[in-house]
């Protein structure tokens, strides 16, 4: 049972009012020292911390040039995942051997945490640029690879049947049949990798050793520098509100331009 | 050239005792450049009967001819017209009719020259660069038929092709089809439950009994149509109140009533 829809107005205070209640909270909790400064930094200190690092460098750059070679790692993993996953995921919905060999690897390969590859990240691909695009690749890769599976796999068969009956060659087929059918499911799927991507990137960073978000954070935890930590914290949440929002506004466009809603 | 040929064709679906005959030996004829419309209650099996002679399924036993060589796999050769259309969404009428020349490998030229005469022959040359989901149901169908129409196929399947329009649609896409069918006949097997629509449009319509189906009767509708002359009235109504017509129509709708699945519609 769901209550009836509000309007755009009542959504907007409401959301607000959880974000004043947030703050709040976190202020009177770090404020009247029921915890330590040093453990829960106070909301204004952390706001100050932001601020600062835009202009400020620390650990070698400031806030926004770590999060510029953090988007660039991250562009590379999600672009490699995109890149390998769909071509795979539609070949495996169209070759039946191809699914058969694959799927089983893949069903237990997708449930290791992109962390957990850490240690052979670095061991094989080092801590420079192949490492850390290996770990963000690993947490961007499963939802491009299923999503274009199921995409392709589960394409209405009477048009695959109508397209085998106009005498359509296979490579015709996955280009022109099952990736455009595909496409929806492909997009919502790219949409949760870039997701899963952004979230495996501090995670990658821990074995950067030059620049990047993850990496301005690991140095401030070193010398308890805990707002420049949740500075960082912020800017990961609001880049990564970002991404979503302009991935939702792509699909969208891309749904309305095919005549999937109206 | 384009004949058809069901020789003692079994369908079984499923396997072991869990199987279901649908079909049980069919045996049908079809000569070059004939209309011939199966009818038969729901669930009798006379789509797959269509979709063994595209490819879409094998005969379980028995053989399914085309020109004398048994069907393999699907195939240009054999075009279908589906009850959902089957357009690519994704694709305008002229990509959805060109999709079989393309994969014939015709110069463009030869090409542009053929999907102009399909919009012509269905009256769809002002929505060429229109998607299927800006069309009507009715519009929808003319490019299905448009895209198999195009290829020139030796016969041409339709299984139920106006089953998914209103009254009115229907009516007129009849019409056109027998235009069609009598101006430039072709070998047509058409799947229908509606029985006016079966003895309207074909040379002759067989009628299944319910499942396991079995062709129980093979009616000819060309010698009386030829007869009476039914093709010097323009209008289906008019036809369809020819004495002639409506003998032929309550024969196949007894006959139909005497197999328990076979519900009015």
């Amino acid at each position: 049972m769901t209550s009836p829809p509000l309007g755009f107005r009542e959504t907007v205070l409401l959301g607000l009012a959880g974000l004043v209640s947030f703050i709040g909270l976190w202020s009177f909790l770090s404020v009247s020292g029921i915890v330590p400064a040093q453990f829960l930094p106070g909301p204004l200190d952390v706001a100050s911390r932001f601020v600062h690092l835009l202009t400020a460098p620390f650990a070698g750059a400031t806030l926004p040039a770590h999060l510029a070679s953090s988007f660039q790692r991250y562009a590379y993993g999600v672009l490699l995942a995109a890149a390998i996953g769909v071509p795979l995921g539609l070949l495996m919905g169209f070759f039946r051997l191809l699914d058969d060999i694959v799927t089983p690897i893949f069903d237990g390969l997708r449930f290791i945490a992109p962390i957990a590859w850490v240690p052979f990240a670095a061991l094989w691909f080092g801590t420079g640029v192949g490492g850390p695009i290996m770990i963000i690749f690993a947490g961007a890769f499963p939802p491009c690879l299923i999503n274009a599976y199921r995409g392709a796999r589960f394409v209405e068969p009477r048009l695959i049947e109508a397209a085998r009956m106009l005498g359509t060659p296979s490579s015709r087929m996955i280009l022109e049949v099952l990736l455009p059918a595909a496409v929806p499911s492909i997009i919502a799927g790219l949409r949760v990798s870039a997701g899963l991507g952004w979230q495996s990137l501090v995670g990658a960073e821990l074995i950067v050793a030059a620049a990047g978000v993850g990496f301005m954070m690991v140095q401030a935890q070193g010398s308890v520098q805990t707002p420049t930590v949740m500075a960082g914290m912020i800017a990961i949440g609001l880049v990564g509100m970002l991404i979503d929002v302009l991935l939702r506004q792509g699909e969208g466009w891309l749904r309305r331009r095919r005549g999937l809603d109206s | 050239m384009g004949s058809i040929s069901f020789r003692n064709v079994d369908k079984v679906f499923g396997h072991g005792t869990g199987g279901v005959k649908a079909l049980d030996d069919i045996n049908l004829d079809i000569a070059d450049k004939e209309f011939v419309a199966i009818v038969g209650p729901s669930g009798c099996g006379k789509t797959t009967c269509l979709r063994m002679v595209a490819g879409f399924e094998a005969a379980s036993a028995g053989s399914v001819l085309v020109n004398g060589r048994p069907v393999t796999a699907p195939g240009p050769d054999r075009a279908v017209v589906f009850q959902q259309f089957a357009l690519f969404p994704w694709k305008t009428v002229r990509e959805n009719i060109e999709l079989g020349l393309r994969n014939k490998n015709l110069p463009v030229g030869e090409r542009n020259d053929l999907v102009a005469s399909a919009l012509k022959l269905m009256n769809l040359e002002t929505h060429v660069d229109a998607f299927p989901h800006q069309l009507s149901g009715g519009m929808q169908q003319r490019v299905a038929i448009a895209r198999a129409y195009v290829l020139d196929p030796e016969v041409l399947l339709m299984d139920e092709p106006f089953g998914a329009l209103d009254a009115q649609t229907r009516v007129v896409m009849q019409e056109e089809l027998v235009r069609l069918a009598r101006h430039n006949p072709r070998t047509v097997l058409f799947i229908t439950h509606a029985v006016e629509e079966a003895v309207y449009l074909a040379d002759r319509v067989a009628i299944m009994t319910r499942r396991p189906g079995r062709i129980k009767e093979v009616l000819d509708i060309k010698a009386v149509r030829e007869r009476e002359n039914w093709d010097s009235h323009a209008r289906i109504e008019d036809v369809m109140d020819l004495e002639s017509f409506v003998h032929l129509r309550t024969h196949i709708w007894k006959s139909l009533r005497e197999e328990k699945g076979f519900k009015d519609v």
